[in-house]
């Protein structure tokens, strides 16, 4: 053309074009190159994973009873963005029992963002939870009139006994600790909060599975994505096999009902847990679904503390009853043989008076017989002076730890690390540190701790490690640490004591005669061989908790209890007949003594402990 | 050559223009049926799903194609100006024959098909247009020459925008800025349009507080600085000027520079420093103009004080004349408000969908995004986001430097004109589809904010096929005509 001043603006413009298509070239680059952000972004978009919750595994006791198993609920979800003009909300209203109110306040709480962060009209919101299966038998049948509403089905635990509350545990929602610890974990999964359930929630819990759905965004499921292949079905938890005997669970648990108090029996030669009870307790029932969150608040408020497992949570002095183990250290250290006699009156009695009338001076056997204080009180003082007290009360202070160590051995004043039981304290046995700092560092001699000689003051202890003391004792020697899973790899956990078999048959033999001459003889049932040891604790919170240890037979034992009831008066008199109750029991598969069984299973020392 | 001045159509015809538009409607049909493929779908070629009509559209319009090389090259510049006038009449009745689909009144139902007369209007007002500036007598002298053209394309843009509510086919007739450019239309106005939109962008989004207090206006300020300083560039011919252009630039990059390290120590006051420099830019502007009598050179400064003006403007017209929908894809596009389930949903989920193709694509009728409608309007509007999907970045460059190479060839084939006329509609013809690739590609990429305009040839709907059939046949046929001329 002529004259076109213009001419090279067709470069600009062919220029402004390749600019554009450039532009978009490189931001392409960054969309799909670069950023890896929307391919998760999409699969959650267009993909669907739907969870398939594996059903939990179920608990049994150690003879194959079932305990805990689980019953299926119901979820009823909805997406909004499908219920179109002529949903029928008066007949959805109807075939859940519900008001017309009730689901107008429910669908508010729903888009309500502040309650309710994850609002969309386009996925599933749940409408309503745990509902059963009647309630929602009706929904079921006229699903299809309603579109957007689904029905998702889950399990929640259920009881077959209204026992071992606190050994089972119970299953809750998991919160955003746990989330944040194990990935297994999204918002709304449910996992165990104490007990076994929180123990062995790896192994109940089972796996999830996942079928992944191809979903538009209006929410409508179009299928299963390429045909299932990458779905992956859900395994159930494995069972569990706990070593209770249920039979003696509940024994236990209807002899402490109006008390506050504990029972705890261990098969010695195994370390299994045959019973482990603590009341007050609450029916296991009570913390499963809807319930759960009111219930445990209630429990969490009561004064008398249910929640705490007092068999293994709870400190006592163990009184009378720590006088075997002073028997076995002092024999062992050399302090006393079986031989050496103490007089229970006179001054060698002083310090501390004996509780009972017997005759003196006594030996060894007799003392544990007739719990003599002041024999005790002699042997404790000859063990720790053995060697004087020297410079600085160093000779006297190494004979403390000596026998503070051996007094370990028991598994006394710490939690036992190599089980599976959860929930645990440790008690205490003083240790030098402990009296330095109360009456400086050669502030103290024997004299000052004498209570010690006897099982009172700083000595605390929980009914397990008494029950597992009873334990060693039985077995001559060594426990295997109490565990509640009925799985032989537990028995690996053995703990040998270092003291002589010898004394442990002297003290065996005292713990006999005990429950035939001793404090014990009441409640004895003579063809049991039982052995025992009483205790009467006295407390600055009220009158002496009863406190009983023994196991029986003497000669193979079968079976180690302790028992502790709170504020009960002597040991010889509450907790003596609720352990050879549940030694009857265990051995024999029965309890004879019903009038006995009845008296203590009714008596209410607490007015406060519920019931449930 | 000479052989085909005899007028057989088949024989000057650009074959490749045809083939490059026939593997974008293929393209294009492709994606449709990925686009609305469901899983019970059997046929490509079902009528009842979108897929099968478009293929019936793309049959008429090769029909229509047809017909359209056939006729005498004459007649469109016959009919220019009557095609013109009949449509300015068809565009003000549409509102009262149209119904309301989605807030949009364009749209005639002509028994089973529904038509939208504005997706026509293009290619005739470009007709209009060329016989206008195509005159032997015309050319762009001063801004005078300019008025016709200009009421010629604003005209049915109000109309469309006005009465039909349709933004987005208004806005295509902002295309033929291009064509004036081209024709001798000073560069200055595209660069103050460039500028008025950077400026527009700037104030909304960083521009809440007014001038010259609020740490807001320091980077509208500045920005408008380099604006004028890039405008007195435009502007200034001589080369004596062009250096006094650099030299203020730099002296204004030396008064920011100085400020910023000043600041290290003191605190400076950068909104009163930028109000000095606009002020002082201002003066020297005026100073210099009137020493040199070079008249031009106010045009500046009336640049410079006119942003400020301007910026105040913008937010009148964002908050009171732009509806709540467009503010708000506005907001969302400049990252102003979040909002992945409301107005942020469409260009949300394009992103998704074309990012989750990554590299290579999830493969053809694979795309779970787009197949499983994720993103709203997929096989219309946001028809790029399948190709993004399943045919992943490859297949999205592929598709983008075809339509590279077709707007190429019609800058090609509009440079080979003789007659000025058809140089003109030829340059339409390129600047629309420029136009509605940059804008639908630049939505679907979330560039650009949602602004509903067909991607040509591969959007779903016969009205915009046809007219850009229409558009592009015409052209081939006046094309082909070029021979003839020259007897």
């Amino acid at each position: 053309m002529i004259n076109d001043l213009y001419y090279r603006r067709r470069y600009a413009i062919s220029g402004i074009a390749i600019g554009v298509v450039l532009v978009f070239i490189i931001r392409l680059f960054y969309l799909q190159v670069i950023d890896q952000s929307t391919k998760d972004q999409a699969d959650n978009n267009a993909l669907v994973r739907q969870t398939i919750y594996p059903s939990r595994g179920l608990i049994y006791d150690r003879n194959g009873e079932l305990l805990v198993f689980n019953q299926p609920i119901y979820e009823v979800t909805m997406v909004m963005r499908e219920m179109g003009q002529e949903w029928d909300t008066t007949a959805f209203c109807r075939s859940l029992q519900i008001t017309r109110a009730e689901f107008d306040e429910r669908i508010a709480e729903i888009k309500d963002r502040r309650k309710n962060r994850g609002y969309s009209r386009w996925t599933p919101q749940v409408f309503m939870s745990q509902l059963k299966k009647e309630d929602i038998a009706t929904l079921q049948e006229e699903l299809f009139i309603f579109p957007g509403i689904q029905i998702q089905k889950r399990t929640l635990r259920d009881y077959t006994y209204k026992a071992a509350a606190h050994v089972l545990g119970s299953v809750g929602e998991v919160n955003q600790n746990d989330i944040d610890r194990d990935e297994y974990y999204t918002r709304g999964d449910y996992s165990g909060r104490d007990g076994l359930e929180r123990t062995y929630e790896k192994q109940l819990r089972g796996v999830k599975g996942v079928e992944i759905l191809m979903r538009d965004s209006r929410g409508r499921m179009q299928g299963s994505y390429q045909n299932g292949e990458l779905d992956r079905t859900a395994v159930a938890g494995t069972d569990l096999q706990t070593t209770l005997d249920i039979r003696l669970q509940l024994l236990a648990e209807e002899l402490l009902a109006g008390k506050i108090g504990s029972a705890v029996a261990i098969e010695p030669k195994t370390g299994e847990i045959l019973a482990l009870a603590s009341n007050p307790g609450w029916n296991p029932k009570v913390l499963v679904g809807k319930e759960r969150s009111k219930n445990y608040n209630i429990l969490l408020h009561d004064k008398t503390k249910p929640l705490l497992n007092r068999a293994t949570q709870a400190t006592y002095s163990p009184g009378s009853t720590f006088k075997t183990i002073q028997s076995l250290v002092c024999l062992e250290q050399g302090a006393i043989t079986p031989n050496t006699l103490y007089p229970c009156s006179g001054p060698g009695s002083t310090p501390i008076k004996c509780t009972h009338h017997h005759g003196s001076p006594v030996a060894l056997d007799r003392a544990i017989e007739q719990s003599c204080n002041p024999y005790f009180w002699c042997a404790f003082r000859d063990l720790l002076q053995m060697d004087g007290y020297g410079k600085d009360n160093e000779d006297f202070r190494h004979r403390y730890e000596l026998w503070r160590d051996a007094v370990m051995q028991f598994g006394l004043g710490q939690k036992f690390t190599d089980t599976d039981l959860g929930e645990q304290s440790s008690g205490s046995i003083p240790s030098l540190k402990y009296f330095d700092r109360a009456y400086g560092k050669t502030g103290w001699k024997a004299i000052t701790i004498r209570s010690l000689s006897i099982g009172q003051g700083e000595i605390l202890v929980t009914p397990l490690q008494l029950a597992n003391q009873a334990a060693t004792i039985a077995n001559g020697g060594y426990y295997i640490s109490p565990h509640l899973n009925k799985n032989d790899s537990m028995r690996i956990h053995r703990h040998n004591l270092d003291i002589d078999q010898r004394h442990f048959d002297v003290v065996k033999e005292g713990m006999h005669r005990v429950m035939i001459y001793g404090t014990g003889r009441h409640y004895a049932v003579d063809s049991l061989h039982m052995a025992g040891k009483t205790g009467t604790v006295q407390n600055p919170h009220g009158r002496d908790h009863a406190i009983f240890i023994g196991f029986a037979p003497v000669e193979d034992p079968q079976i180690a209890v302790a028992v502790v009831v709170e504020n009960a008066g002597f040991g010889a008199t509450w907790a003596c007949p609720v352990a050879t109750m549940m030694i009857e029991q265990y051995l024999t598969g029965e309890v004879k003594r019903k009038d006995l069984r009845k008296r203590i299973g009714e008596a209410v020392l607490n007015e406060s402990v519920k019931k449930w | 050559m000479r052989a085909s001045r005899s007028g057989n159509i088949w024989q000057n015809v650009d074959w490749p223009t045809i083939g490059i538009f026939l593997l974008l409607v293929f393209f294009g049909w492709l994606n449709i049926y990925g686009a609305s493929y469901t899983f019970d779908q059997t046929s490509i070629f079902d009528f009842s799903n979108r897929a099968g009509k478009q293929f019936a559209w793309i049959m008429g319009s090769l029909v229509l194609g047809g017909i359209l090389l056939l006729i005498d090259y004459k007649t469109y510049d016959v009919l220019a100006y009557i095609a013109y006038g009949a449509m300015l009449l068809l565009l003000l009745a549409t509102p009262f024959l149209a119904h309301d689909i989605k807030g949009s009144m364009s749209w005639i139902s002509l028994g089973p098909v529904s038509l939208q007369p504005a997706e026509f209007a293009k290619c005739i007002v470009a007709l209009a247009v060329a016989k206008y500036m195509g005159r032997y007598d015309y050319k762009v002298r001063s801004w005078r020459d300019l008025i016709v053209p200009f009421a010629l394309i604003g005209v049915p843009a109000l109309i469309i925008m006005i009465l039909q509510k349709e933004t987005g086919s208004a806005l295509v007739f902002a295309a033929f800025l291009l064509v004036f450019y081209r024709q001798g239309m000073s560069g200055y106005v595209l660069w103050t349009g460039v500028a008025a939109v950077a400026l527009f962008i700037i104030s909304i989004r960083w521009g809440e507080n007014a001038l010259p207090l609020g740490s807001g206006s320091v980077g509208m300020l500045t920005c408008m600085l380099l604006l004028t300083a890039i405008e007195i560039y435009f502007i200034c011919k001589e080369h004596r000027m062009r250096w006094q252009a650099l030299i203020l630039i730099g002296s204004v990059m030396a008064v920011y520079g100085i400020s910023l390290l000043v600041n290290i120590w003191v605190t400076v006051p950068f909104n009163w420093i930028s109000t000095g420099v606009v002020v002082a830019l201002a003066l020297y502007t005026i100073f210099i103009s009137l020493y040199w009598r070079k008249y031009t050179l106010l045009l500046v400064t009336v640049f410079s004080l006119g942003c400020i003006a301007y910026t105040q403007a913008c937010d009148f017209v964002f908050t009171k004349v732009l509806q709540p929908h467009q503010r708000t894809r506005i907001e969302v596009l400049l990252g102003m408000k979040e909002d992945p389930a409301g107005a942020g949903y469409n260009v949300n989920q394009a992103r998704i969908a074309i990012g989750s193709g990554r590299f290579f694509g999830k493969g053809y009728l694979k795309g779970t995004q787009t197949k499983l409608q994720f993103v709203p309007e997929q096989d219309t509007d946001f028809i790029f986001c399948t190709v993004g999907e399943e045919w992943g970045f490859v297949g999205s460059i592929g598709v983008l430097l075809v339509y590279l190479i077709f707007i190429l060839r019609l800058i090609e084939i509009a440079e080979r004109q003789r007659n000025i006329s058809t140089q003109i509609y030829a340059y339409a013809v390129a600047s629309i589809f420029l136009f509605h690739l940059t804008i639908n590609v630049g939505m679907v990429l979330g560039l650009l904010p949602v602004i509903g305009i067909p991607l040509p040839f591969f959007s779903y709907g016969g009205s915009s096929l046809w007219g850009f059939t229409l558009l592009l046949f015409i052209l081939l046929r006046l094309d082909a005509a070029r021979m003839e001329q020259l007897r």
